[in-house]
């Protein structure tokens, strides 16, 4: 998943969480990089129309940015049931996160024929807990 | 959430090895299901160059999972069992298989593309990061590229036939 993508499923996230505009300071910590890097970022997604900024308010995805924001999390979702479900990765939360940005889409288009993943996915994911509603966290670890 | 790609840990790389055995489990397990699912019929139908591609992929992939699940048991780790993975796919196979033989190829061809640009990726998130391994990173380098050579190969072989048939 590219850098672009991971700061849209940033901002669909922290939109959810705030049901309004996503504060920088609230995207810098998500994406765990300096406020000044997140201005750059969202000035750059608004340039290509995938985010509308308000100042003081914070940023807001438009409908292609919506979009774009649901297939990343979609990915982040296979990631982290593939982890948790077929690995059986009792960390599978921390390790997503830092194995999202080398697992490209068709990579988990792959993993996607071997896992169960819910129609409704992903307005089944859980902001706040960071994982799917209906993901079994009672998974063992493989370690 | 990480930015950027680099592998920064032991950790980090025996899990993304893993993930390379389960794509290549994933792509032989589907290549003989590919051709179990067949009637009678249908496989003596079955051209000799796909139903040769099909086991030259399934061999293929076996080759490469014993060469990644070499450098997961130097990290000490273990592999994923290709039975579990087998399983898995026979479970979801009904949901994503393909209609006729040129929806065998063309799963074919994104089993090729998906593994390449797993490689690719892995590879340049090797060269980018720092970390020492417990393994020599040297070792680990020219493996996966031997591997995605043969990956792009694959790539090759696949569209030829495709095109032969168009």
């Amino acid at each position: 998943m590219n850098t672009a993508d991971q700061y849209l499923k940033a901002i669909y996230l922290a939109e959810r969480m705030a049901d309004g505009p996503a504060a920088t300071g609230e995207l810098a910590e998500l994406l765990g990089v300096s406020p000044a890097s997140v201005n750059e970022m969202v000035g750059k997604l608004e340039e290509r129309g995938l985010v509308e900024h308000e100042k003081y308010k914070g940023a807001t995805l438009t409908d292609e940015g919506s979009d774009r924001a649901r297939e990343a999390l979609r990915n982040y979702c296979i990631i982290e049931r593939f982890l948790a479900n077929v690995l059986e990765v009792e960390e599978f939360r921390d390790e997503a996160r830092a194995l999202e940005s080398v697992i490209d889409d068709t990579v988990a288009e792959r993993l996607d024929t071997i896992i169960d993943r819910r129609s409704e996915c992903p307005d089944c994911f859980d902001a706040e807990a960071d994982a799917c509603v209906y993901l079994d966290v009672e998974a063992g670890s493989a370690d | 959430m990480s930015l950027g790609q680099r592998v920064a840990s032991d950790r980090e790389l025996t899990r993304l090895l893993q993930i390379g055995v389960v794509l290549e489990e994933v792509v032989e397990a589907r290549a003989n299901r590919h051709i179990e699912s067949m009637s009678e019929e249908e496989r003596a139908a079955l051209d000799e160059e796909i139903r040769d591609l099909l086991e030259d992929a399934a061999a293929e992939s076996a080759d490469h999972r014993a060469r990644l699940e070499e450098l997961i048991d130097d990290l000490d780790a273990d592999t994923v069992g290709y039975e579990e993975i087998e399983a898995l796919v026979r479970e979801h196979y009904a949901a994503t298989s393909p209609e006729d033989f040129d929806g065998v190829l063309y799963d074919q061809l994104c089993n090729e593309e998906t593994a390449y640009k797993f490689y690719d990726d892995l590879i340049t998130a090797i060269e980018e990061g720092e970390a020492e391994f417990g393994i020599d990173r040297d070792r680990v380098l020219s493996t996966l590229r031997r591997i995605r050579a043969e990956e792009e190969e694959g790539v090759e072989e696949v569209t030829g036939i495709m095109e032969r048939r168009e």
